[in-house]
């Protein structure tokens, strides 16, 4: 009878989304950073040549015989070669006059002599790297300003980029990976003293309400105190119970056997009819009572142990002679023969108290409803499936009534005059539920009533 | 038969006592632990009637003394208690049977003839009148040697009038003796249980007189 | 009067119009679906048979070949890059140059090796040195030079016999003379020195390899310096007069190179031609004779490198430099 708990996401999958998606976000971040970084000593790596280059065009300018000379070695150009063969442009401005090389070649606005300018631009459809310097010359009569730029496509650039960002992107992934398989890892041990906990409170018996003992982890130490402090709270409860039934049962029927023994020897000594009816209905009323009070305990007593069924296995055969042994000297009483048809030797898994009890209820029933004289037949067999089967010779069930009988406290059409409560049948059906098993009434057809339990 | 009481509600052991009486037997009441030992430790009983909860102690060391003493005497106990666990537990330390408060004397009778029953054995006390044989705890009927088959009623009916022969037995205490609360009895019903009986006994020296208005009585002729 | 103007206006515009051609030639089967100019500056002889093969698989396509010297092969294509499909030169600084100035096509198709290609858009198809040529008969009694030292010491020694005997690339006529020249100066002294051995003794100048051999081959004169090696071999299969000698000191080979115009609008074909004319030049078929020299490396060989650096001489101040520097030492 516990309501069903929702299961709201995981722990460890939680734990373990954090884990991966941190790591992927940082992985995304480091990566961008890394390339950012890669990129910049990549641009580095080109710029370092380009100023290598321009210094080496810059050392070459002359002025011979008045005319400005830009002897350049065949090594300016040549240090520029790229795997992908990049190509090369590059300008040499006399003050605003170009006096050599590409005309539309875009200038930055302001060049040094002392530092080289570095720009990114875009020429011929293409993106290009631009150095420039400039280097002032003292002639005879003036001085003279010469502004060299050289550029470079960014081809082998690109393309070292795009490597270093793959590898990356792959160190990156694989790193990811083993990431989400560390994090799977971690989480799992972490998860394991829960998990732990949860298989040794499985494991306990249901009358095992022991404080557990062993070690936790610090987070878990309220869950664990909490759940100890419940468990003692539960085990005080359920003794408190049991207790209260015990106590119950005692006050109730210690009064009550007084009476009845007061009222049967007042019985004998009594002569006129009106007062041995007023006896004998007191009587009546008090085994009433009496029979209630038992049934309500014991359908307390069952419904509080169903949640915790002590299963154990049960030699049903043992079980019902016993009894039938029990219960034969009430039978004699009404000369009524108890008889016991074994077909098969039954094993059941379930809880002996409770199985026996709801048998000795149907019995009990059997008992009330039989006439004087009559058989009643307890069989247990194995075909078509385990049954019990319990035929009396009584009235029978009213048609009408066979499904609500075991409702508690239902009593049939033909229940008039016979004491009882009414939970018979509502027990033995609560003990067939918490069993898996099924309580059939039916009207034999030989007629007499006809319980069987089938297992 | 000898009974012992342990019971510490003086009300009900009274009410036990009356009825117990009733049938002839000799019946002592011992209402704490102690003095239940000392009278069975002193005393020869032939049946014990134990109350679980008594003020200065458990029935329970009741019967484990009552055990390691190697006592064989039968020892029915009465509890208010009803849960299958307790009996189980108790039948587990050494009583014969149990019957819980409140119980119907016809019950507690039925139990201690059984269980006396199983204690006799063979020595079952008979009481014979020329041709019939009857043993009470047996609950058995000869005549000339031949088990009668009675039925549980006739067996007790005879044995009330047997109890009480040369006396007169009214009906109306038949009718309680013989009759469950909860029964409808007819008024003749005594009368057809009366008869049955008369027929078995025919041929024998016991001889069931009907006095009108009165009673039955059982004579040995 | 009118019509003396309206003659100078159509000589004019004619000459304007009208590229002067070293030859001319359109090959065709006929029926023509497609066309392709070629503006080249190899000899139409040795490049006939390469196009005949591709015309033997591709019957339908229309070839027109224009052939030209270097330098203004150059200017011609500048000027109108749509013109023409495929510029095929000896002169590998303007090819490298008009590649690194956007005028040539990207192939991205094409496997060639490394050494032999410039941005996948330049294809070099041959190896071709640059090479001493002697007159037999006139170095009959002399020690035949194997290195550029050689040379200077035979010249130096006969100064009367190689007087006006010379013969060499006029480098600023010939683009190939200029990139060989300039090659060779980059290289070592020795070319100087050479030159102005040369230019002291007076020295014959040359726009083309052609006219240079046939005076070589009648004996005008002894020697020439920085000859096409194999428009020499050539010629020497069918006169055996010269004797063609690669310098041991520092060999310089020139590659003849391929593009395509970024403006032209027959690319799959120029890409199935270029396509052709490597697999020819680099068939590795002994019995295939090829009408120019194949395209394969010897061990230890080494060809002008495929490089920006290509351009260095063609830069403007440099070559201004050079020139003056080469005119000094060799016109004397």
């Amino acid at each position: 009878m516990t309501s069903e708990l929702k299961v709201s996401g995981s722990l460890q999958n939680r734990l373990m989304l954090t884990l991966i998606s941190g790591a992927a976000v940082l992985g995304i971040i480091l990566f961008f950073i890394v390339r950012g970084y890669a990129a910049q000593i990549a641009q580095n790596g080109q710029d370092d040549i380009l100023e290598a280059s321009l210094s080496s065009i810059l050392d070459a300018i002359v002025i011979q015989d008045g005319s400005i000379e830009v002897d350049f070695p065949y090594a300016s150009l040549s240090m520029l070669d790229t795997e992908l063969d990049d190509r090369v442009f590059y300008s040499i401005y006399n003050d605003d006059i170009l006096i050599s090389g590409y005309e539309d070649l875009p200038l930055p606005e302001k060049i040094n002599a002392e530092i080289s300018t570095f720009n990114t631009i875009k020429y011929k459809d293409t993106n290009a790297r631009i150095a420039s310097a400039k280097r002032i010359l003292i002639g005879e009569k003036e001085r003279i300003t010469i502004s060299v730029s050289i550029a470079q496509t960014q081809d082998a650039l690109s393309r070292t980029l795009n490597r270093i960002s793959k590898n990356v992107a792959l160190f990156g992934s694989g790193f990811f990976i083993l990431v989400t398989l560390l994090s799977y890892w971690a989480t799992a041990t972490t998860i394991s003293p829960l998990m732990r906990l949860a298989s040794s409170v499985t494991k306990r018996g249901p009358q095992d309400l022991s404080p557990f003992e062993k070690k936790v982890p610090s987070e878990m130490y309220p869950l664990v105190t909490s759940l100890n402090k419940l468990m003692t709270r539960l085990d005080l409860s359920l003794k408190q119970s049991e207790d209260f039934i015990a106590e119950a049962a005692h006050r109730v029927r210690t009064p009550l056997a007084t009476v009845r023994s007061h009222a049967d020897a007042t019985l004998q000594r009594v002569s006129k009819k009106e007062n041995r009816d007023a006896l004998r209905s007191m009587v009546r009323a008090i085994d009433e009572a009496s029979r209630a009070a038992s049934q309500l305990l014991d359908h307390a007593m069952i419904t509080f142990r169903s949640d915790n069924l002590q299963k154990e296995p049960i030699n049903l055969n043992d079980l019902v002679q016993n009894l039938i042994d029990n219960l034969t000297p009430i039978a004699e009483m009404k000369d009524i023969e108890l008889k016991f048809k074994q077909e098969d030797k039954i094993k059941l898994y379930g809880d002996f108290i409770l199985i026996q009890n709801a048998i000795r209820n149907l019995i009990d029933n059997a008992l009330k409803y039989s006439p004087y004289e009559g058989i009643i037949t307890v069989s247990i067999g194995t075909s078509p499936i385990s049954f019990l089967e319990i035929h009396d010779q009584g009235p029978g069930f009213p048609p009408k009534d066979l499904d609500n009988l075991t409702v508690r406290f239902a009593r049939g059409q033909n229940s008039n005059g016979i004491v009882g409560s009414g939970l018979g049948l509502t027990i033995a059906k609560d003990v067939a539920n918490a069993h898996g098993a099924k309580l059939k009434l039916s009207n034999h057809e030989k007629g007499g009533a006809c319980v069987t339990l089938s297992f | 038969m000898k009974y012992l009481l342990v019971e510490d509600n003086h009300e009900l052991a009274n009410a036990i006592c009356s009825r117990i009486k009733l049938d002839g037997h000799v019946i002592d009441h011992a209402d704490k632990l102690v003095d239940a030992i000392a009278f069975s430790d002193t005393g020869e009983y032939d049946l014990i009637l134990l109350d679980i909860m008594l003020p200065d102690g458990d029935g329970r060391s009741f019967l484990k003394h009552h055990r390691d003493l190697k006592k064989d005497t039968p020892i029915i106990v009465l509890t208010a208690r009803s849960q299958v666990s307790d009996r189980i537990s108790i039948l587990d330390l050494g009583a014969d049977d149990y019957v819980t408060k409140p119980f119907d004397h016809a019950e507690l009778d039925a139990r201690c003839r059984a269980v006396l029953r199983r204690k006799s054995g063979a020595t079952q006390p008979i009481i014979k009148f020329g041709d019939v044989t009857f043993s009470p705890l047996a609950g058995q009927l000869s005549i000339n040697g031949k088990i009668v088959n009675l039925r549980n009623r006739e067996l007790r009916l005879f044995e009330l009038l047997l109890n009480a022969r040369g006396q007169i037995f009214s009906k109306q205490k038949l009718v309680d003796r013989l009759f469950a609360f909860d029964e409808d009895v007819s008024d003749n019903a005594i009368e057809v249980y009366v008869g049955r009986l008369r027929k078995h006994l025919e041929s024998t020296s016991l001889k069931i007189s009907t006095h009108r208005g009165l009673g039955y009585r059982l004579d040995n002729d | 009067m009118r019509n003396f103007i309206i003659l100078i206006l159509i000589l004019i515009t004619s000459s304007l119009s009208a590229n002067e051609w070293e030859d001319k030639k359109v090959f065709s089967n006929g029926k023509n679906t497609n066309s392709l100019r070629i503006l080249s500056s190899t000899d139409t002889s040795f490049f006939a048979p390469i196009i005949k093969s591709f015309l033997d698989k591709y019957p339908d396509v229309k070839i027109e070949y224009f052939v030209t010297g270097t330098a203004s092969l150059d200017e011609i294509f500048r000027k109108s890059p749509e013109q023409y499909d495929l510029i095929i030169s000896s002169a590998m600084d303007l090819q490298l140059k008009l590649v690194n100035d956007g005028y040539a096509k990207k192939i991205n198709q094409i496997e060639h090796p490394n050494w032999a290609k410039w941005r996948q858009s330049l294809f070099a198809f041959t190896i071709e040195p640059a090479a001493i040529v002697l007159n037999k008969k006139a170095f009959k009694n002399i020690a035949i030079p194997q290195t550029r030292q050689d040379l200077i010491k035979e010249l130096r020694s006969r100064p009367t016999f190689f007087r006006n005997k010379i013969g060499t690339y006029d480098v600023r006529k010939s683009g190939l003379g200029y990139l060989f020249a300039t090659q060779d100066a980059r290289t070592s002294e020795t070319f100087w020195r050479l030159m102005e051995v040369m230019g002291g003794l007076g020295t014959k100048l040359y726009c083309c390899s052609g006219d240079m051999i046939d005076d070589l081959v009648s004996g005008k004169i002894a020697v020439a310096y920085n000859v096409l090696g194999s428009y020499a071999e050539a010629r020497k299969k069918e006169s055996d007069e010269i004797e063609i000698i690669l310098p041991a000191d520092f060999p310089t080979n020139m590659m003849r190179t391929a593009l395509v115009s970024n403006s032209s609008s027959r690319v799959k074909t120029s890409e199935t031609f270029i396509r052709h004319l490597l697999n020819t030049q680099t068939e590795k078929n002994n019995d295939t004779a090829h009408s120019l020299p194949p395209l394969f490396l010897k061990p230890g060989q080494q060809t002008i490198i495929l490089e920006p650096a290509l351009m260095t001489y063609l830069d403007k101040l440099k070559r201004k430099t050079f020139i003056k520097e080469w005119e000094r030492a060799i016109i004397q």
